[in-house]
C-alpha cells in the first residue's frame, strides 16, 4: 500500500473516532473535575452520601425492567399472531402502524397518551359518564409504563416478526410432518429462535427506557419518580447542584456501559430494517382457541397504539387553528427545528460515512474484522453517554468560556447527530461492506479512485441506505426533546420545546395543533429525504 | 393416525396422483403418477421445474388445487402432513439444532417427547442401523453433514411410514459419501419395502443402478422410464438436452 492510499484508508475513520473520543473525554473530564478542580473525589463522595441519587437509581432500574418485561412480553404473542396469519385482512396496515412509534416524536406520543389516560382524558371521561366512582391516575409508575409500552411494544413486535421470518421453512415442514402442535411446536421451533433474539431485544428496550427523558418528565409524577436523565436535568436547570449533576452522570454512564457491554457479549446484531416481513409456512392457527388468543394479542397491541394517535388528531381538529398558525413564534420554532435537524442529520451522515469508509476497508482489504468492529462501535457513543449526560458535560465545560444558552442550538446539533449516528452505521454499513466486497477488485483493476469512484461505484448501491439513514437521523432530530430542555430559552425554542411549554401552561388545544404540525413535519422530512436522496424504488 | 403400509396389497399403488394441480407464480403444474410398494424412483429435471413441488404435494406441505391424491390406498388429498404415510428428508435442517440426536429421533415416536424405556431402546437400535450407534447424546452441530442425514434416516425408521421422499438430501456431501448414503437408502428400502422418491441433480448418485426415473419439466412429468433409456438418445428434446449438459465435464 502506498503512503497516499494508506492515508485515504485511515484518515476518515480515525479523524471521526478521534473527534468522538475527544468529545467524550472533555465531557466526562468536565463532570469529574467539578468543584475540586482536578480530582474526581468530590462527585464520587457526593454520590455515596446522596440518598436522593440512590432513590432515583432504584426507581429507574425498576421502571426500566418492568417496561422491558411488559413491552417484550406483550410483543411475543402479537408478533406470533401476525406471523402466522399472513392473510389477515388489513395486516399490512397493522404492520405499518407498528412502525410509526419509531418516527413519531416522543413528546407528541406522550401528549396523545395524556389525552387518553390523563385527568381530563377519554378514559376518565368515560368512567365519569358511566357514573363509576373511581378514576385512574396517570402520573407515576403506571403512566411511565403505559408510555413506554406505547413506544416499545410496536418496535419489539417488528423485531420479533423478523425473528419469526428467519425460522427456516424446513423447520415448519418437519414439525408439521412429525405432528408437532401447540406446546411442542412452540418449544421445538419458536422458543429456540426467541432464546436467541429476546436477550438482545429486552436489553435494548431496557436501555431505551432506562435513559428515557421526555416521557418520565411529563408523566413521572415528580421526585423521586425519575430517570437519571430527568434528575440531571432538574439538578442542573432548577437546583444548579453541579456535584449532584456530576454524580448522577457518572452513575448513568456506569450503568449504560455495563448494559452495553452485557448486550455485546450476549447478543448478535439486530438488523435495523424498516421494510421486512416475509410470510412463513405454517398451518396451525385454525383452532378456535388460537384464533381467540391471536385476536386478543393483536387487538391489545392496537388498543395501546391507536387511541393516543386518534386523540391527538381529534383534539387538534377542534383547536384554535387560526390563532395557533398565525403565531409567528410557531413558525420561528419550525424554522429552528428544521435547521437543527438538517444540520444534525447531515453531521450524523458525515460522521457515519467517515467511520464506514475506513471500517469497511479495514474489514475487507486488511482483513482485520476486530479492528473494524471496534471502530464501528464508536458509533454507539450515545448509548453510553445519553443526551443529558453529554449535554451536562458540555454545559459544565463551556459555562466559563461562552454563553451556553446563546450557542445552545449548536450543542443540540452535535448531541442529536450522535443520537442519529448508530442508525446511519447500522443501515449504511452492511451495504457499504457488500459494495466493496463485490465490486472492489473490479474498480481497483480499472484504476478508479477518489470522488469519481464514489460517484460511479458506491453511490448507485449506497443511495438507498444513505437516504434511509439520513431520513431517520433527521426525523429523530426534528422531534427530539431532550438536550434542548437544558439549553433552550424563549429565544431558541424548537417545536418540541414549544409543545412542552404549551402543555405546561395547560393550553392543550393549541398544543394538539403544534403536535400535529410536528408529526407532519417529521413524516414529511422522512419521506422527502428517503425518496429524494434514495431515489425511487426500482421494483 | 396412519399405519396403512402393511395392509396394502401389491395391487393397490402406494402413490397415486390423478390430475393433481398446483400453481406456483406463473407456472401451472399438473401431475399424474402411480408408484408401487418397494419402488425406488429417481426424479430429475432442470431447476425450478417442479421437482420439489411434486414431493411437497405428496407430503401435504402444499395443498393441491384440484385432482385426487391417494396414498397407501386412502384418499389423502386434503389431509394434514402428519396424517400422511410419508417421511421427508430435506437437503438440510432435518434436525432441530437444540435437541440431541436421540431426542431428534425420538420426536418420530412421540411429538411431545414422552419416551418410554422401550422407545429409547428403539431409538438406539435405529441409530445403530444407520451407523450412529452410541451417538444419541450428541448435538446435531457436533456431527458431520453425512451423519446428520443418517440421523434423519434413523428417525424415518422409527416413524415407519411406507413412503420416503428425499429432496436432494445428499447434495451437500462429496461424491463417495453420496453414493454410500444412496446405498444405505437402498438397503433400508429393501428391508422395509419402502416406496422411495429421490430428487437429485447429481446423476453419479445413481451409479450402478438403473432406477425408474421421472423427468420433470415445466410443471409436468414429461418422461417416465428407466434411467438408461432416458440417457440414451431420447425423443423428447428437453430430456436429451438435459443429459447432454449433465454429462459435460464440470
Amino acid at each position: 500500500m502506498t503512503a497516499r492510499s494508506a492515508v485515504a484508508l485511515w484518515a476518515p475513520g480515525l479523524s471521526v473516532a478521534a473527534g468522538l473520543l475527544l468529545l467524550i473525554g472533555v465531557a466526562l473530564g468536565a463532570l469529574l473535575s467539578i468543584e475540586s478542580g482536578s480530582t474526581a473525589v468530590a462527585p464520587l463522595m457526593g454520590l455515596i452520601r446522596d440518598d436522593y441519587v440512590w432513590a432515583v437509581l432504584r426507581f429507574a432500574l425498576v421502571q426500566a425492567s418492568l417496561s422491558a418485561l411488559l413491552s417484550v412480553g406483550l410483543a411475543i404473542p402479537a408478533a406470533r399472531a401476525l406471523s402466522r396469519r399472513p392473510d389477515l385482512p388489513g395486516r399490512w396496515v397493522i404492520v405499518r402502524l407498528m412502525g410509526l412509534p419509531m418516527v413519531i416524536p416522543v413528546i407528541v406520543g406522550t401528549f396523545g397518551i395524556i389525552a387518553v389516560y390523563g385527568r381530563g382524558g377519554w378514559v376518565n371521561d368515560g368512567l365519569a359518564a358511566l357514573g363509576l366512582p373511581f378514576r385512574i391516575d396517570l402520573y407515576g409508575l403506571q403512566g411511565i409504563l403505559i408510555a413506554h409500552v406505547f413506544f416499545n411494544l410496536p418496535f419489539a413486535t417488528r423485531i420479533l416478526l423478523q425473528g419469526w421470518a428467519g425460522i427456516p421453512a424446513e423447520s415448519w415442514r418437519l414439525a408439521e410432518q412429525l405432528g408437532l402442535r401447540g406446546v411442542p411446536l412452540f418449544r421445538q421451533v419458536e422458543w429456540p429462535m426467541l432464546r436467541q433474539v429476546l436477550p438482545g431485544l429486552a436489553g435494548l428496550v431496557f436501555l431505551i427506557c432506562f435513559t428515557s427523558f421526555a416521557i418520565v418528565l411529563m408523566v413521572g409524577g415528580g421526585p423521586p419518580n425519575a430517570t437519571l436523565e430527568v434528575a440531571i436535568y432538574q439538578a442542573l436547570r432548577f437546583d444548579f447542584d453541579l456535584v449532584r449533576v456530576s454524580a448522577l452522570s457518572l452513575l448513568q454512564v456506569a450503568v449504560c456501559l455495563a448494559v452495553v457491554l452485557a448486550l455485546a457479549a450476549i447478543s448478535r446484531p439486530m438488523p435495523v430494517d424498516l421494510g421486512l416481513d416475509r410470510p412463513i409456512c405454517r398451518h396451525d392457527g385454525g383452532a378456535l382457541h388460537s384464533r381467540v388468543i391471536d385476536a386478543l394479542a393483536i387487538g391489545f397491541a392496537l388498543l395501546i397504539l391507536i387511541p393516543p394517535l386518534l386523540a391527538l388528531g381529534i383534539d387538534a381538529a377542534g383547536g384554535p387553528w387560526a390563532r395557533t398558525l398565525s403565531d409567528p413564534g410557531l413558525w420561528a420554532a419550525v424554522g429552528r427545528s428544521v435547521s437543527v435537524a438538517l444540520a444534525s442529520g447531515a453531521l450524523a451522515l458525515a460522521l457515519g460515512l467517515g467511520i464506514i469508509l475506513t471500517s469497511r476497508a479495514v474489514k475487507i482489504r486488511l482483513r482485520r474484522r476486530g479492528l473494524a468492529e471496534a471502530l464501528e462501535s464508536m458509533g454507539i457513543v450515545a448509548f453510553v453517554l445519553p443526551p443529558l449526560v453529554l449535554g451536562a458535560g458540555l454545559f459544565v465545560l463551556l459555562r466559563g468560556v461562552a454563553d451556553v444558552f446563546a450557542i445552545g442550538l449548536g450543542l443540540v446539533v452535535v448531541v442529536n447527530a450522535l443520537m442519529g449516528l448508530p442508525f446511519v452505521i447500522r443501515i449504511v454499513g452492511p451495504a457499504a461492506d457488500r459494495a466493496l466486497a463485490t465490486q472492489g477488485r473490479l474498480a481497483d483493476s480499472l484504476g478508479m479512485a477518489g470522488l469519481s469512484r464514489f460517484r460511479l461505484v458506491d453511490w448507485p448501491v449506497l443511495r438507498r441506505p444513505i437516504g434511509l439513514g439520513l431520513a431517520l437521523a433527521t426525523a429523530l432530530s426534528i422531534g427530539d426533546f431532550s438536550v434542548i430542555a437544558l439549553f433552550g430559552t424563549q429565544d431558541t425554542q424548537t417545536l418540541p420545546m414549544l409543545l412542552y411549554r404549551l402543555m405546561g401552561a395547560y393550553r392543550l388545544d393549541q398544543a394538539a395543533i403544534v403536535g400535529l404540525v410536528l408529526i407532519t413535519l417529521c413524516l414529511t422530512f422522512f419521506l422527502v429525504i428517503e425518496r429524494g436522496v434514495g431515489g425511487r424504488r426500482r421494483d | 393416525m396412519v399405519s396403512g403400509g402393511a395392509a396394502v396389497t401389491d395391487r393397490v399403488p402406494v402413490i397415486a396422483l390423478e390430475a393433481v394441480r398446483f400453481d406456483y407464480e406463473a407456472m401451472h403444474m399438473r401431475f399424474d403418477l402411480t408408484a408401487d410398494a418397494g419402488e425406488m424412483i429417481a426424479v430429475i429435471g432442470p431447476s425450478g421445474a417442479g421437482k420439489s413441488t411434486l414431493l411437497n404435494l405428496i407430503a401435504g406441505f402444499e395443498p393441491a388445487l384440484s385432482g385426487t391424491l391417494r396414498l397407501a390406498g386412502r384418499n389423502h388429498t386434503r389431509t394434514a402432513p402428519a396424517a400422511r404415510p410419508v417421511t421427508t428428508l430435506f437437503q438440510e435442517m432435518n434436525l432441530f439444532p437444540h435437541l440431541s440426536v436421540g431426542r431428534n429421533v425420538g420426536l418420530g415416536i412421540d411429538p411431545r417427547l414422552r419416551l418410554s424405556a422401550a422407545d429409547i431402546e428403539q431409538v438406539a437400535a435405529a441409530l445403530a442401523r444407520v451407523g450412529l450407534a452410541g451417538k444419541q447424546d450428541r448435538l446435531p452441530g457436533q456431527l458431520s453433514g453425512g451423519e446428520r442425514q443418517r440421523a434423519a434416516l434413523a428417525r424415518s425408521l422409527v416413524r415407519d411410514r411406507p413412503i420416503l421422499l428425499l429432496d436432494e438430501p445428499f447434495a451437500a456431501l462429496d461424491p463417495p459419501l453420496r453414493r454410500q448414503m444412496v446405498r444405505l437408502v437402498r438397503e433400508l428400502q429393501a428391508e422395509r419395502t419402502l416406496t422411495v422418491l429421490l430428487v437429485t441433480h447429481q446423476l453419479d448418485e445413481l451409479a450402478g443402478m438403473d432406477p425408474r426415473t421421472l423427468f420433470v419439466d415445466d410443471g409436468r412429468i414429461t418422461a417416465d422410464d428407466r434411467l438408461s433409456h432416458l440417457a440414451a438418445e431420447h425423443p423428447v428434446p428437453a430430456v436429451a438436452g438435459f443429459f447432454a449438459s449433465a454429462s459435460r465435464p464440470a
